[in-house]
């Protein structure tokens, strides 16, 4: 008959044995999903200190524009073209934004709506002109699907001695195969970038705090905000191409935002929200993939879901400024008030 | 003059400054130069530049005209001399940092890339915290915080950046009467070690007593010079224009003063 709308959940087939013996299948997604989320909710985390949550999301459509040029200029699409045309989208798109907003009366948000929507259409016009010869589609650049990631592998050698140590791990012959490891292509480009995001963060820590803070005494300081608001932007949209392939834009431009606004909920230091926005990260992967299996449903979809299920929670339960914490004090007001008014209003008459 | 001038180069020199916003000009030939160890009050109405100087001079703004130069050189040069106290609301105060982290930002002028605030860095800035008697408050979220203790935050950080030349934009905005008597305290130690100082103010009635010299400014510099000498009615008003109710501030003031 028919299917109920839930599928029944079962711990076994739904926790259990991804990590067992589908392994090789669930490893690469994880990972990906975790460097995907992290790197996004880190430069996410400036993106909102900064107000320019938008520019994220503009700057993830507008990459398409930069993907569909590399195209449509070599005829294929290699990695360090696609991050060229990435960058080079990045770039022009941020540079668009701030020429509308100076050169014209057209506030900021509108010019980056102006921006954005034009280069996405400029993409699509330039993909459907290069359709015949070239496989890309847009359907896949937004909504990518993060389970075909494990099939795209690289083999990497590495030292014997490491890989005599793994062999008396259990399925590790899932990942070593005729003495070299098999990585996932996706997962080992998202590493890298991820690294790449967090040594950066860690190297210019003071620029990016001070001129987000106060970009006038930053320059006092003599750093150059501009140049850190370029920086940043060429570095979101390394992320958000290396990123896309596999997961699609919509699980970007959520993970921009999300992991962060949990995190600020949670803290008020700057060191603590960024490991949060790692735990999160972790959280929201795990989450985010078992009910993709339990739903048997879109990966991406179930990871933002879960991710906005940790934001929920940390908008009830903050220790700040949390929902359930303002409900609590308004009763304990509430309590105490009557005595007052009773107390003032005999007192009146 | 010129001999002197070579051996200690002047902290602030404006020529011919003109700047403007949407091709309305907003600050017209403006020509100043402010000797060291004077403290130096910028006076005018709304919109009569006043900001627009201090970033101008700081060169944070293209320029129509005119040039700026810092100790002899242009300011790009020698930004590491110059402090900055920007409007209190210029900021967000909700940024997730602490009193100290906000300190310690006037400090990163003195590091070079990749270092991180040291221990001296963090003594220094504990060190002034202490002068604007906000020690205690070192570990507090800075949103927490009150206008007056903001506004000496700022005077903290400012303090930390150890420079020569100081601007400062309106810092005594919405600040309350303990708070503003710890500023000016602080100005006048700042100029005694003969630091030299430009600060935005508004308050017509407190300027006289605070600064010793004033620049009075309605896009174009209505007089620059010792308060004594040019805080009179004939040049405020021609620095006010014929705005009532400042012209009756105005007098007050010029009355308060000949009493």
């Amino acid at each position: 008959m028919n299917e109920p709308f839930i599928p029944a959940f079962n711990w076994q087939e739904h926790v259990i044995s991804p990590w067992m013996s589908e392994l090789s299948m669930t490893l690469p997604i994880v990972l990906m999903a975790f460097f995907v989320i992290t790197s996004c909710g880190l430069i996410g985390n400036y993106l909102i200190l900064r107000r320019m949550a938008l520019v994220g999301d503009a700057i993830s459509h507008s990459v398409l524009a930069g993907i569909a040029g590399v195209v449509v200029f070599t005829g294929g699409l290699q990695v360090t073209g696609l991050f060229i045309g990435a960058l080079v989208a990045g770039v022009v798109t941020t540079v668009l934004i701030e020429l509308i907003h100076r050169y014209s009366r057209v506030k900021q948000d509108a010019a980056i709506g102006i921006t954005f929507t034009t280069l996405f259409a400029l993409g699509v016009i330039l993909i459907n002109l290069k359709a015949g010869q070239v496989h890309i589609d847009e359907e896949c650049v937004l909504y990518g699907e993060i389970a075909f990631v494990p099939l795209d592998q690289t083999k990497i050698s590495i030292p014997l001695a490491m890989v005599q140590a793994m062999d008396n791990l259990p399925l590790a012959g899932e990942f070593i195969k005729g003495g070299q490891l098999v990585v996932a292509t996706g997962v080992l480009r998202m590493a890298i970038v991820t690294l790449v995001v967090v040594a950066l963060i860690w190297a210019f820590y003071k620029e990016l705090l001070v001129s987000s803070f106060d970009s006038a005494l930053a320059y006092s300081l003599g750093i150059n905000a501009n140049m850190v608001h370029y920086a940043l932007m060429s570095l979101l949209s390394i992320v958000v191409v290396s990123a896309f392939e596999s997961v699609g834009a919509i699980l970007v431009v959520a993970m921009l935002i999300l992991p962060g606004a949990t995190a600020h909920l949670l803290s008020t230091r700057l060191p603590v929200i960024m490991a949060l926005t790692v735990l999160h990260a972790a959280l929201s992967t795990l989450l985010g993939f078992h009910l993709a299996k339990w739903l048997d449903c879109s990966i991406a979809g179930a990871l933002v879901v879960a991710a906005m299920g940790l934001f929920v929670l940390a908008w009830i339960f903050g220790i700040h400024d949390g929902l359930l914490g303002k409900w609590l004090r308004q009763r304990r007001v509430q309590h105490e008030l009557p005595e007052e008014i009773t107390q003032s209003s005999s007192l009146t008459t | 003059m010129s001999e002197e001038n070579a051996k200690t180069p002047v902290p602030l020199e404006l020529h011919d400054l003109t700047v403007s916003y949407h091709k309305r000009p907003v600050l017209w030939g403006v020509d100043v130069e402010v000797t060291a160890g004077q403290l130096v009050g910028v006076i005018g109405p709304n919109g009569a530049g006043k900001s627009t100087l201090i970033k101008a001079a700081m060169g944070m703004l293209p320029l129509n005209s005119g040039w700026v130069k810092v100790f002899g050189e242009p300011v790009e040069k020698n930004l590491q001399r110059v402090g900055y106290v920007p409007q209190r609301e210029s900021v967000d105060w909700d940024f997730p940092v602490s009193v100290m982290d906000v300190v310690l930002m006037g400090r990163y002028g003195h590091l070079g890339l990749f270092k991180r605030p040291a221990k001296s860095d963090r003594e220094k800035a504990r060190e002034c915290l202490e002068k604007v008697k906000m020690l205690p408050y070192a570990d507090r979220q800075i949103s927490n915080l009150s206008g007056g203790q903001q506004q000496r935050v700022f005077l903290a950080r400012a303090l930390a950046q150890e420079s020569d030349l100081y601007f400062m934009d309106e810092p005594f905005a919405g600040v309350d009467a303990a708070t503003e008597t710890a500023i000016v305290a602080i100005l006048q130690e700042l100029r005694k070690q003969g630091k030299t100082l430009l600060v935005v103010h508004h308050d017509l009635t407190t300027a006289r007593e605070y600064f010793d010299s004033l620049l009075l400014l309605n896009m174009r510099v209505v007089a620059f010079g010792p308060t004594k000498a040019i805080f009179n009615q004939e040049l405020l008003q021609r620095t006010y224009g014929g705005r009532l109710t400042i012209l009756s501030e105005v007098a007050e003031a010029v009355g308060s003063k000949a009493d």
